[in-house]
């Protein structure tokens, strides 16, 4: 099944439909109109649409003739803006609160309240700055090359956390709930990390095959959890969470056999990738970014073009929206589960080939990290829109660059950057809660109430198909 | 296409379907390899008891390969039976699955124990010990029935054991009392609860992004708090006392179910008693009916005046209590302490459980001793000195879940609202 996995990386085979591409687009374009009436004429007894995207309660945009001023308090991006500063107070207030300097000076807050405040503020302003600083620019940096090092890191811990939240949103748009990213890295790390240092194969070739390979392995993997959904009605959230597990326990195992163990060594290591399996830096030896996270770029334009311009990406849309009104109108739903699977496991591969050929350059089994759970709240925090996606990587990737700064220089746990993340992501899915606490008005006109942002009503993506 | 309508006609009408026959052929034949072929030729002791025991009971002791030999023909000629079953367009009966995994578990257990270096193994300790990993997953699949009948899928089972077991750790310490840590514990699984319930009832979000959000969310505070606060002075924060295990006189001392059953601390007391309370209640009383009526078909509870959204977030609230209590296990019982993400996936393994139960408490009951027993299956094991690789046996519960929520139960059927928002109107 291997070969056929990565079919729809190229879009003139990945139809699947044996006629000519322009008769695949034109029964696309009729699909598309049997589909709309299909889910229209559902009459209301089949679940509503599943996609997460517009499950998380974003369904109405302001009126386009509204006026400027209410169009902005209505948008979703204030949302997602007051979502971002909500949490990031919230952490501060964490961090305040369990700071040691406030709890001294709490014990005689009443009598010079302004010291525990102070403390409070030192605390959390000083974790905060030193996240950016770890994150976007270090002024303190005393060349060019020093200031600008925190953005490269950011864009580094951000390729692989794109490429897999890639996977994840693709996986979500099609309906499936895939929080088996993780063991997808791995496994595709494993892949391409085998390449990468048993053979020995010229510059180019080589690299080309580990990338290959590393989405081939998260490919195989992923696949597996579309096969057995698609022909068992197995529930995929159980599914990729015991793959991820399984996975973890394979690659220990293939690193305690001699075909991965480091010669000589009895950790659970392989030996250094090959010069030739890297990924070459991208700005130049000072820097860790490597050109991985320009294939992160062309995934991304990928899978913009594989679901808003392709006809299985079509497929899979439609599957996601509407299982049934798409089995009705002709599509292969569980073809659709496999090949979502795959796609998603193939772009998990790549953040793995990000990770054993560009950032780690070994093997190990912590070489995933938890890039495959932060890739959940990705794709969650972009909407499973491929550019949103990407935007979230880049914003998540900022706050484990910079999360691993600040608890070196402040001992704050970089743990408060998950506390942040998830309350982000909460917030997000729920615009009427950031709009009650800030009292901004709702979309759509005042006697619509919230009507417009419950008629789309959440997926039912969760419940057992 | 084809598969999944054929699938859809069999459940209902017994159509043939040729899944069973199939894996049970493929799985007989392997045993038949590994099982009798490949069986060690020497003899397997289970040990009933020890030498110390008020009742002592004789060890059974067995020939590996004449088990290995048995339990595969026997399971060969269960899966000639499916096949004949199915060729004649007949409904394979449902105790034949039953009677092959009993079969299979009984001849693995000889093979690979028989395969160990020391072919002996306390099946008492074997079985207490399963029960005792057990607890905290039937209290997170209970509180996933609790969930998932009224209509509310629940993926943050894992966040509610360890916030609960993070609550417990902290309140027992600071009391020095392990009793005020279980109500503690209740208290934060009921507030995860209250999240999932305000997000996913109130404000309508997808009830599996609020479960994965809320997980990362106690695995971000409590890690965050762990190395903040617990760390900084484990003695005030991070000592909690144990539950003492209570024995009743007497009943203790019956050889194999006495410690399984009358040698536990007060948790797992109440996970006893909580399987048989929500199952009765669930089934035999008036709050059950109406929780099943919203989580089936919401709108015809509300035409008949069942409040659809209050008895989900009632249920949601009472599953956090259940939840969280069971997250005590793991300060109070298992280890003294906190740890970060101790739980370790525990909870997704409840949520399994749930499933291969069938969204019966009973069901997922015996679910969860089926994953507890295969978890501590490859601890006994690991300690043993097995052939199979270490990694694999870590493995196993995994795998059987993998394979109990793919394989042989076939297809099972959630709540018909589970996971959709009820909005009225």
């Amino acid at each position: 099944m291997t070969p056929q996995d990565d079919r729809p990386v190229s879009p003139a085979t990945g139809d699947g439909a044996p006629h000519t591409r322009r008769q695949a687009k034109d029964a696309a374009r009729q699909d598309e109109v049997r589909l709309e009436n299909a889910v229209e004429t559902a009459d209301g007894e089949l679940p509503p649409p599943a996609v997460p995207a517009t499950a998380a309660g974003l369904g109405a945009g302001p009126a386009p003739d509204a006026p400027l001023l209410h169009r902005i308090m209505t948008g979703n991006a204030l949302v997602a803006f007051l979502s971002v500063v909500l949490s990031l107070i919230l952490g501060g207030l964490l961090i305040a609160v369990t700071d040691q300097n406030v709890a001294r000076a709490s014990s005689y807050f009443f009598s010079r309240p302004q010291d525990t405040l102070g403390a409070a503020w030192t605390a959390a302003s000083g974790a905060y700055l030193a996240l950016f600083q770890g994150s976007v620019i270090n002024f303190e940096g005393d060349s060019f090359t020093r200031i600008i090092y925190p953005l490269t890191q950011t864009l580094t811990v951000a390729t692989p956390l794109i490429c897999a939240g890639l996977g994840v949103a693709l996986a979500f748009r099609a309906g499936l709930f895939n929080i088996g990213a993780q063991g997808q890295i791995l496994i595709g790390a494993t892949f391409a990390g085998w390449i990468g240092f048993t053979l020995h194969l010229p510059a180019g070739i080589h690299l080309l095959l580990v990338i290959l390979a590393g989405m081939v392995g998260g490919a195989v993997w992923a696949g597996l959890v579309g096969l057995l959904k698609a022909r068992t009605g197995a529930h995929e959230v159980i599914l990729t969470i015991m793959f991820n597990y399984i996975a973890t326990n394979l690659v220990l195992y293939f690193l305690s056999t001699p075909a991965f163990q480091r010669p000589g060594s009895t950790n659970p290591i392989s030996p250094q990738l090959d010069a030739t399996a890297l990924y070459p830096p991208l700005l130049g030896p000072a820097f860790r970014l490597h050109w991985g996270f320009v294939v992160a770029v062309l995934a991304t334009v990928f899978v913009w073009w594989l679901l808003n311009r392709s006809t299985v990406g079509f497929e899979l849309r439609a599957v996601g929206a509407n299982a049934s009104a798409a089995r009705t109108a002709g599509v292969n739903v569980s073809k659709g589960y496999i090949l979502a699977m795959a796609i998603a496991g193939a772009l998990a591969g790549l953040a793995g080939v990000a990770q054993v050929s560009g950032t780690e350059k070994v093997l190990t089994s912590g070489v995933a990290a938890s890039f495959g759970f932060d890739a959940i709240t990705v794709a969650l925090l972009g909407r499973s829109s491929p550019w949103g996606t990407f935007a979230a990587g880049i914003l998540f990737g900022a706050f484990r660059a910079g999360g691993v700064a600040m608890q070196a220089s402040t001992g704050t746990s970089i743990d408060i950057v998950l506390v942040v993340q998830s309350l982000i992501v909460l917030f997000i899915a729920a615009p009427p809660l950031v709009r009650a606490l800030f009292r901004l008005p709702s979309p759509g006109a005042p006697r619509a109430g919230k009507g417009g942002s419950t008629t789309r009503t959440p997926a039912s993506t969760g419940a057992a198909a | 296409m084809s598969t999944a309508t054929t699938a859809r006609v069999s459940d209902g009408t017994a159509v043939r379907s040729w899944k069973n026959p199939i894996i049970l052929s493929v799985v007989a034949l392997l045993a038949l390899l590994v099982f009798a072929l490949g069986a060690p030729g020497n003899d397997v002791t289970f040990r009933l008891s020890e030498e110390g025991d008020p009742v002592v009971l004789p060890s059974i002791v067995v020939s590996a390969p004449v088990i290995g030999w048995i339990a595969a023909l026997a399971m060969l000629a269960l899966a000639v039976l499916a096949i004949l079953r199915t060729r004649s367009g007949q409904k394979v009966p449902t105790w034949v699955p039953a009677v092959f995994a009993v079969l299979f578990l009984i001849a693995f257990l000889t093979w690979v124990v028989g395969s160990a270096r020391t072919p002996n193994v306390a099946l008492y300790g074997l079985l207490a010990g399963s029960v005792t990993l057990a607890v905290p997953l039937i209290f997170g699949s209970l509180s996933g029935v609790l969930c998932e009948r009224s209509g509310v899928v629940n993926i943050a089972i894992e966040g509610q054991l360890l916030f609960g077991a993070f609550a417990a750790a902290v309140a027992a310490s600071l009391s020095g009392s392990a009793l005020v840590g279980l109500v503690a514990a209740a208290v934060a699984g009921v507030l995860v609860s209250l999240v999932l319930a305000v997000f996913s009832i109130r404000y309508v979000v997808n009830q599996v992004i609020v479960g994965v959000v809320l997980n990362v969310l106690v695995s971000g505070l409590t890690g965050f708090l762990f190395s903040a606060v617990l760390s900084e002075d484990a003695e005030r924060w991070n000592s909690p006392p144990r539950l003492p295990v209570i024995e009743i006189p007497l009943l203790a001392d019956i050889p194999v179910i006495g410690p399984i059953l009358f040698q536990q601390t007060i948790v797992g007391y109440l996970m006893y008693v909580a399987v048989a309370v929500v199952y009765v209640a669930l089934y035999h009383s008036r709050w059950g009916l109406r929780t099943r009526a919203v989580g089936e078909h919401p709108k015809a509870a509300d035409t008949l005046g069942v409040n659809v959204n209050r008895m989900r977030f009632l249920n949601v609230l009472l599953a956090g209590v259940v939840a969280g209590i069971g997250g005590s296990f793991f300060t109070l019982v298992a280890v003294s302490g906190f740890g970060r993400d101790m739980t370790a996936g525990q909870g997704y393994i409840a949520l399994a459980a749930l499933i291969f139960g069938r969204w019966n408490p009973i069901g997922a009951f015996f679910a969860a001793l089926l994953f507890g027993f295969a978890t501590n299956l490859s601890n006994v094991l690991s300690l043993l000195g097995t052939p199979v690789p270490d990694q694999f046996l870590r493995m196993l519960p995994y795998v059987v879940t993998v394979f109990a929520v793919a394989g042989l139960v076939g297809r099972s059927r959630a709540p018909g609202a589970s996971g959709i928002p009820y909005i009225k109107g």
